[in-house]
């Protein structure tokens, strides 16, 4: 309790700043779907580095994707998403995708934590404490994305850390290192969106018109991923929501929403009081 | 707000072209919107407890509004019998809170710290000042000390009550769950209308009837009040409110609104004079009042759970 303050203020930069001297430069992912060949090294090297749980044994009968979507024991996932428009050999396609937690600059989990057990580091990523967390769940249905989850055994949520204790000691997380075709790139959040912007360019260029980058602009609802990913077709062909809001953006409405209707009560009660007691 | 199917995407998942959309043209690849079905964003993992919370927080919180109002018109056993209603239910809620926490020991980490971006941070706070100033409201009514500091304290919980029925409106309506968030300026009318209901039941149904009509009329006010926004609701959130109309929770949506309106019209009408009635219409709105948080809370996990609600209003949003 004598540890209580006032937080007003977590999105990324201006959390950043308060590091002072230890603030790092942002740091993230650009996964290039177009370069993943479907190896699930990314799950395997993050399961193994960061101790996470066995969960899902056995085929889900989903192409090749055996652990479904990302979770507190899924922390990158492959997706496989098998194309063919046409009865036709030549149109069959596949694509191919590495999801991992998006680092929103405006995080909904972490708006919404009440316990600030999920803070942003000096890396500009959002991280949960374990020692913190009550599993108070908020954050679960608050991520756009479903990317937090609850281990139920455990109690806590959990997601990519984006290697945070790699990080402190100068290494690249565990996904980006094992990723055979630089599908998963791992750098400094600026040098990433130029490099995205280009190779957009340079497929489209080569007659890819489909492909776009997801979450790499700054103007969309969580003001922008971390972690963003170049795609190849719609962002819910891979599961991905189409127009993520951080909906805390919206809190002050819905503050006043309660207001007023505070108000319309008062006038409830008073108007239950006109007429007397019987 | 229309919705179309979540088809699966291209022919080879299914084995079928019958998996196609029945438009496609050829040449022209099939457009799905959804990974197989699954859903996007994460159901909640609130348990039971969590609705009944809204349920005795918001009754406590609006109970408190009914006997400080008795108090000062001078109606004392109307007053009495409210703040009793007020304390049993704020006395129930920590512990529902807590059990549902993945992990109780660190309950106290909810007052860490004030983190105005959360609704859950703030209603805690919210949810602690209340039980103080209830507890000590209650206090000096039962036994006659420090009148002074019973009467003030019985005023700020009567102020706290307020945002304590409405607080976990806008802390649902703070997360990706659709039909939540798409209804977040009906929510703090129909949970502050519900919690009223409920506070006007329960004094009804426990304050003698000679003294209860504050309480009566309270009940029949804000059934209309959450029938209305009810009604509104719904209205707006178009196909996006399925989850509260389709199978069993449409049944218990159903049942909330035949038990609030008809408890609430035998509140107005023969339990004016019937004690009996008034009794018996405040036990259906009780009923009521539960079954309108059951049904909101589970529509949430409906909506979150097929990934349409989630994919067309973003969709419709990008191409605006």
């Amino acid at each position: 309790m004598s540890h209580t303050v006032i937080q007003l203020d977590v999105a990324a930069e201006s959390v950043q700043q308060t590091y002072g001297e230890a603030k790092q430069p942002r740091v993230g992912f650009f996964t290039d779907t177009s370069l993943c060949i479907g190896c699930k090294a990314c799950e395997v090297a993050c399961k193994t580095w960061n101790e996470v749980p066995e969960d899902v044994l056995g085929f889900t009968g989903k192409s090749y994707d055996n652990s479904g979507g990302l979770g507190a024991n899924r922390w990158r996932h492959v997706a496989f998403i098998e194309q063919q428009p046409v009865q036709d050999a030549d149109s069959f396609r596949w694509l191919m995708s590495s999801d991992v937690c998006k680092h929103c600059t405006e995080a909904a989990c972490l708006d919404v934590c009440p316990t600030g057990a999920l803070f942003r580091t000096e890396f500009g990523t959002v991280v949960v404490q374990e020692d913190v967390c009550n599993g108070c769940g908020y954050c679960v249905p608050a991520c756009p994305f479903g990317v937090i989850e609850k281990r139920e055994e455990d109690g806590r949520v959990w997601k990519c850390t984006l290697c945070y204790d790699r990080l402190k000691d100068d290494l690249e997380p565990a996904c980006a290192k094992a990723c055979p075709t630089k599908s998963i790139q791992f750098g400094e959040h600026d040098e990433l969106r130029a490099r995205a912007r280009d190779r957009v360019e340079h497929l489209k260029a080569q007659g890819l018109a489909d492909a776009r980058l997801y979450g790499e602009s700054p103007e969309d609802g969580v003001g922008g991923f971390g972690a963003f990913f170049l795609l190849l077709d719609e962002p819910e062909v891979y599961g991905l929501p189409p127009d993520p809001k951080d909906t805390t953006r919206d809190v002050g409405g819905m503050w006043r929403s309660a207001a007023l209707a505070s108000a319309a009560l008062v006038g409830a009660l008073a108007a239950s009081f006109v007429g007397g007691r019987r | 707000m229309t919705l179309q199917d979540t088809t699966p995407t291209a022919s080879r998942d299914g084995g079928s072209p019958a998996t196609a959309p029945p438009t496609t043209q050829p040449g022209v690849p099939p457009k799905s919107n959804s990974y197989y079905g699954h859903p996007i964003i994460k159901e909640p993992t609130w348990t039971w407890e969590i609705p009944v919370y809204f349920v005795t927080g918001g009754v406590s919180g609006i109970s408190s509004g009914l006997s400080f109002a008795a108090r000062l018109s001078g109606n004392q056993v109307l007053a009495r019998r409210a703040q009793m209603a007020a304390f049993a239910m704020i006395a129930v809620s920590p512990p529902l809170l807590i059990s549902d926490l993945g992990r109780p020991a660190r309950f106290y980490n909810m007052l860490r710290l004030l983190k105005l971006s959360s609704p859950m941070s703030v209603g805690s706070w919210i949810l602690s000042a209340t039980g103080g100033a209830t507890a000590l409201s209650t206090f000096g009514m039962l036994t006659g000390r420090l009148p002074k500091l019973s009467f003030a304290s019985g005023g700020a919980a009567a102020v706290l009550g307020l945002p304590l029925s409405t607080y976990t409106a806008v802390l649902i309506s703070n997360t990706s769950v659709p039909i939540w968030h798409e209804a977040r300026h009906h929510m703090p009318f129909l949970f502050g209308s519900s919690s009223s209901a409920g506070a006007g039941a329960l004094s009804t149904l426990i304050a003698p009837h000679s003294v209860s009509g504050p309480a009566r009329r309270l009940a029949a006010i804000a059934a209309a009040l959450e029938l209305t926004t009810t009604e509104l609701m719904d209205h707006h959130l178009g196909e996006l409110g399925e989850p509260l109309h389709e199978g069993q929770n449409g049944k218990i949506a159903k049942a909330a609104k035949l038990l609030t309106g008809s408890g609430a019209a035998l509140i107005a009408t023969a339990g004016r004079r019937s004690a009996a009635a008034a009794r018996v219409g405040g036990v259906l709105m009780l009923g009521g009042v539960m079954a309108t948080r059951w049904s909101i809370y589970k529509a949430g996990f409906a909506s979150a759970k097929d990934p349409k609600y989630t994919v067309e209003p973003q969709r419709r949003r990008r191409r605006a």
